[in-house]
């Protein structure tokens, strides 16, 4: 009962301030073109959504993150680990790595857009970029930081090559490398929400401009509340697979957790 | 010397695994191990130095000395790690081969931290490198005989230290070794937990018929387990005691004659110079 209490209090401050806008909306108070009120913004969003008109901007959105995130991450994390298992990758690669890291991924835009213009390549490119990093940083560490009395244990027995990466040395680095998919998925959005708003055909982002141009405050709304639904679900995602893979951290997980 | 049952301790409760387990496949029999004028240096310091030692096969040894006497590298050695700067060492009269993990290698090492990967199961860690069909079904009968087999499906993080040794004990036996080597797989233990761990390794090794080579540092261990004590100073053999002369029969019958061997032995290791001096010669 307490940690139901305990659970709901969290969702108190988001309430407050849905009946401090209600209301301030009502009265008058605060003017449409400023802030709609709620039951419109929610209005407009199940009209977008009736429509059809949302779903093909949610697509366009989210087709546009996955390819950053797989392009990007995918090869962040197998960077990562070439660098983390071969000596000699990482003295020739991982100090430039470490240099092209400090650059902001938006200060590359205007290089992005005088490369491959305003069409979907330099959005993806701009998400791949940001997501690059946090996944090669991490696997390289997770490598570097297994304990190597597990993998001379490991050798000792007979496990090598091929195994002995699937075994003992990807299990041994996936905390972090789960640390890492977590950090990407958080700059996904963010670098998505800025390269869409530069220039697009569809996507969330262009939702929130074109409906800027026509002075419609509620649809803008539905963007940015879009925006952080999106953000709040690659988050638990994220926890999600790391409540599975990494359920031997958490003893007693396996009997089904507590009763 | 070649009497091997001469000290069965007395443990009904293992004891009974025991037998069901040996009963169920051949009686492999430890290979002999034979040094010969080993030295070794790392760089500038000399580590063994013209070292002779014959460890007949199925016999307890345990060595002993001050840390840095070369104990743990003696272990190294046998189990093919680090190779000899001179001299031989030989298993069963053959050369050493290094322990590159091959399915069949006489030789397994124990270390003093279990090192379970903690993300797979109990019985995975048993099971890891072992190959064929039953593996699994090895793996438990392993897990049997070090009372662990109901733990099997169970992560290596809620078990307690003893409980870990005792699946690391599992994983080496589960190959069927011909030669165990202990490095201290003891020492990180609570007294109580560590005489039973000592009371189940000795027990589980002379039912097999295993040479064991066991490195601590403390020799009331290494009198009550082993049937032979060598004492290793500046990389040589100093002392070299067999237990078994001393103490025929049960060992427990004789607990003053143990408490004496042990008193001696630690006068000896205590009057030897510190390991750190250089001294080119062994007394």
């Amino acid at each position: 009962m307490q940690q139901r209490l305990y659970r709901l209090s969290a969702w108190l401050p988001v309430l407050l301030l849905l009946v401090g806008w209600h209301y301030a909306a009502q009265s008058d108070w605060l003017s449409a073109r400023v802030l709609p009120a709620p039951l419109a913004v929610l209005k407009v969003f199940v009209a977008l959504a009736a429509s059809g008109e949302l779903l093909v901007h949610l697509q366009a959105s989210a087709a546009r993150a996955l390819a950053g995130l797989v392009i990007g991450g995918g090869l962040g994390f197998l960077l990562g680990v070439l660098t983390g298992v071969w000596r000699p990758a990482e003295l020739l690669l991982d100090s430039s790595v470490q240099m092209l890291r400090n650059i902001p991924p938006l200060a590359m835009t205007p290089l992005v857009i005088l490369w491959f213009g305003i069409d979907e390549t330099a959005k993806v490119f701009i998400v791949a970029i940001g997501t690059f990093f946090p996944l090669y940083l991490n696997t390289f560490h997770g490598i570097r930081s297994v304990d190597r009395a597990l993998v001379e244990m490991a050798r000792s027995y007979g496990v090598r090559g091929v195994n002995l990466y699937w075994q003992v040395i990807l299990p041994g680095a996936l905390p972090n490398i789960l640390v890492g998919l977590r950090f990407a998925l958080g700059f996904m959005w963010v670098l998505l929400i800025v390269a869409e708003t530069l220039a697009a055909p569809s996507g969330i982002g262009y939702l929130t401009m074109n409906a800027r141009e026509f002075m419609q405050t509620d649809v803008v709304l539905v963007g940015i509340l879009l925006y952080a639904l999106l953000g709040k679900l690659a988050d638990v995602l994220a926890s999600l697979l790391e409540r599975h893979f990494l359920r031997w951290q958490s003893p007693g997980a396996l009997k089904g957790g507590a009763a | 010397m070649t009497a091997l049952t001469w000290h069965q301790l007395d443990r009904p409760h293992h004891g009974a695994h025991v037998t069901a387990t040996v009963s169920t496949q051949d009686r492999p029999h430890g290979l002999s191990l034979a040094l010969k004028a080993i030295s070794l240096a790392f760089g500038q310091r000399r580590v063994l130095h013209t070292l002779n030692l014959q460890v007949a096969a199925g016999q307890f040894v345990a060595v002993v000395g001050r840390s840095g006497c070369g104990k743990s590298t003696l272990l190294r050695l046998l189990a093919g790690l680090v190779q000899p700067s001179s001299g031989q060492v030989t298993l069963d009269g053959q050369p050493v081969q290094a322990a590159d993990g091959s399915p069949d290698h006489p030789v397994r090492l124990m270390f003093q931290e279990a090192r379970l990967l903690p993300w797979k199961s109990v019985i995975a860690n048993v099971m890891l490198g072992l190959q064929g069909t039953d593996a699994r079904v090895r793996a438990l009968q392993a897990l049997q005989s070090v009372d662990l087999a109901d733990r099997a499906d169970e992560w290596p993080t809620v078990l307690s230290g003893g409980q870990r040794q005792r699946v690391a004990l599992a994983r080496a036996l589960v190959h069927v070794p011909r030669v165990l080597l202990l490095d201290e797989p003891l020492g990180a233990l609570d007294a109580l937990t560590r005489r039973e761990m000592q009371a189940l390794v000795g027990d589980l090794c002379r039912a097999r018929g295993l040479t064991v080579v066991l490195v601590t540092h403390d020799i009331a261990e290494a009198v009550a387990l082993a049937d032979r004590v060598i004492l290793l100073e500046h990389g040589a053999v100093a002392v070299d005691v067999d237990v078994a002369e001393h103490l025929p029969g049960r060992r427990e019958d004789h607990p003053l004659v143990l408490a004496a061997l042990e008193h001696q032995l630690l006068q000896r290791v205590l009057s030897g110079a510190p390991a750190s001096a250089e001294a080119p010669t062994a007394t």
